[in-house]
């Protein structure tokens, strides 16, 4: 079954009289348990791309069905729950809330689900331990190296079990032994977890572990590989 | 919907982040609160002191006195004339409106002696009466008696600090001291009243039959006369009318012309409450003006510093917004946030403004009370202005789009 189902979206930015399209047309499906590269040069229209299948953005014109349902026809607030249930997001630059521990911040999405406290904190702890930073629970963002702040990012992506994992060049900001370590973890995701995973890289290497490699430029999708 | 403990932890942590700008941001309300607090207790303060300043002295009291003699274009003080007689008196208690006692007064200092022993105070001529009226009660002995004031009985009441003075620790009901070079008997202990509402100490003085006086003790030039008349009416509404009627009846009786001045002056209790009253009331109003200035003026500075909050913090509300929190999330966190900034300034003005009321009470410039009410009607001010001034930029916040907001450095 298909879990993405992008078609025919267009995506254009008005700068003054010029406008520029920075999705030509695109269609994609991905099913369930897939593995997914996507790359392109920046400007190649990646991660607009990426911002519509995370519900923050809007094609144009077009449809996007994410498990069944049509995400252009929900109000602000169903997206949020969409954002907050189905997807988990881990991003370049971690994203984690400053001055908050990792496991306050693993908890956050839960929070936003309206988990009680006690089994919020169990669930959080579990997390932590899965991504082997047990012993940083109460440490902030700034106290942990990168692999070990995107590793709270990933615990906190998969906190509500979303289907579905949305990475934008998670690896682009941390060392080649750490890229490995991180994507390998992404690798058990998918396999163990059965999660779907898009991850947006520039890196030949970091698609070397993804299944599907689909490739972007100038707003189109240029080649749509299967390994 | 995100619930209140973890929004409430989420705004604690935020402010502590901020420790100076969050005290600095709560100034104003810490002012504003502290005046309110203030204000209401110096207000509340001397509408209770004049309460009991006028409890103390009776209520619903006519005062008359004799007017004041004019010699020479020099006018000398009240009862220098003296107009009013033991009839006069007799006259407003059976003829005029609302009267419930009338009581006669004239009063001269003397010089007091018990055994080797001595002592200079008032010594006041009156009648039983007057002790209702003016709240005076027995700690022992008797009031007086019809006789006493038809026989012109020696006999004497003494206050509290009298009786110390002159009898130390001795019961002084039954002993017999001399006023000037009469001898009375002591027939009754005034209970202690303390001091008037003019520092006047009320226990340091004596009564004595008016008849008694007139005739033994104040060589006067003008016999029968009394220096005063203090009349108590049924109640506070009828004080006017019963104003009228005796002016009324002491012209009659007094055969003063109509286009004569009264030859005597009669004083209303309420007349002067109200004039305390009303400076009290004044003060209340500037204190009141002050704490509403600083109150809005505060919370402007809540909404400047939320906005800059917001501001600041737009990635992590972007983060936030990407993980799930919904507009009304965003809206409750900051919401929540300058409501308890307003509110823990309240709780600061309102320590402030008890300190504050204290110190006027320790001056000794006011008398104060420190009511449950005003805490809570400042808390909840306070509150309502973190809320007010907290909304818009909440309301700004959960406005952000997420995409915008998560790439704001």
């Amino acid at each position: 079954m298909n879990l993405i189902e992008v078609k025919n979206a267009i995506k254009t930015y008005q700068t003054g009289e010029d406008s520029f399209n920075a999705l030509n047309n695109v269609s994609l499906n991905i099913s369930e348990g897939e593995f997914v590269a996507i790359m392109g040069a920046s400007g190649s229209g990646k991660s607009t791309f990426m911002n519509i299948l995370g519900t923050l953005d809007k094609p144009n014109s077009g449809s996007y069905h994410l498990d069944g349902v049509n995400m252009l026809t929900l109000k602000a607030d169903e997206l949020a729950e969409v954002r907050n249930l189905k997807i988990g997001f881990v991003f370049q630059g971690f994203n984690l809330i400053s001055r908050t521990t990792a496991l306050e911040n693993v908890e956050l999405p839960m929070i936003y689900k309206g988990i009680p406290e006690e089994e919020r904190k169990q669930r959080a702890k579990d997390a932590l331990k899965i991504v082997g930073l047990e012993k940083r629970e109460d440490h902030m963002p700034n106290q942990m190296s990168g692999g070990q702040q995107q590793r709270v990012a990933i615990a906190r992506a998969i906190i509500n079990d979303p289907p579905l994992i949305l990475a934008d060049e998670p690896t682009g900001n941390l060392d080649t032994k750490t890229s490995i370590e991180v994507m390998e973890f992404f690798v058990k995701l998918n396999e163990n977890m059965g999660k779907t995973i898009v991850l947006v890289t520039h890196e030949p290497d970091i698609a070397e572990y993804c299944k599907r490699v689909v490739k972007f430029k100038d707003g189109n999708i240029i080649s749509d590989e299967v390994k | 919907m995100i619930d209140f403990k973890s929004t409430l932890k989420m705004a604690i942590v935020s402010l502590k982040i901020n420790k100076m700008r969050s005290i600095l941001t709560s100034l104003g309300i810490i002012i504003g609160v502290s005046a309110v607090i203030i204000m209401l207790a110096v207000g509340s303060g001397a509408s209770k002191k004049i309460a009991q300043d006028m409890e103390s002295m009776g209520s619903n009291l006519l005062m008359i006195r004799s007017a004041s003699a004019t010699s020479g274009g020099v006018r000398m003080g009240f009862g220098t004339k003296p107009s009013l007689t033991l009839k006069d008196a007799e006259a407003i208690e059976k003829n005029c409106r609302g009267i419930l006692a009338v009581a006669p007064y004239s009063s001269a200092t003397s010089q007091l002696t018990y055994g080797n022993q001595n002592w200079s105070t008032t010594v006041g001529g009156t009648s039983a009466e007057y002790l209702f009226i003016r709240n005076y009660e027995i700690e022992s002995g008797r009031n007086f008696i019809e006789e006493d004031l038809k026989n012109n009985t020696k006999v004497a009441i003494i206050g509290s600090t009298t009786a110390t003075e002159l009898f130390g620790d001795m019961n002084p009901i039954n002993k017999t001291m001399r006023i000037g070079n009469v001898p009375f008997k002591v027939i009754g202990l005034l209970k202690t009243k303390g001091q008037s509402g003019m520092g006047m100490d009320q226990d340091d003085l004596v009564f004595i039959p008016i008849t008694t006086a007139q005739k033994k003790v104040f060589g006067t030039d003008f016999p029968g006369t009394v220096k005063m008349i203090n009349v108590k009416t049924q109640n506070a509404d009828i004080l006017d009318d019963s104003q009228n009627d005796i002016t009324e009846l002491l012209r009659n009786r007094h055969n003063i012309g109509k286009n004569q001045e009264d030859d005597f002056e009669i004083r209303n209790l309420a007349e002067m409450q109200e004039t305390i009253k009303s400076s009290a009331k004044t003060m209340s109003i500037l204190l009141g003006a002050i704490a509403s200035v600083s109150l809005l003026v505060g919370g402007i500075g809540i909404m400047n510093i939320m906005l800059v909050s917001v501001t600041e913090r737009t990635k992590e509300i972007g983060i936030r917004m990407a993980i799930g929190a919904k507009a009304t999330d965003i809206r409750f966190q900051f919401l929540i946030e300058s409501f308890l900034l307003s509110i823990i300034g309240g709780l600061i003005g309102i320590i402030v403004g008890i300190l504050g009321a204290k110190i006027v009470e320790f001056t000794g410039a006011m008398s104060i009370s420190i009511s449950t009410g005003s805490v809570i009607l400042s808390l909840g001010f306070s509150g309502i202005i973190g809320v007010l001034f907290g909304y818009y930029p909440a309301f700004k916040a959960s406005l952000l789009n997420p995409i915008d907001a998560l790439r704001y450095e």
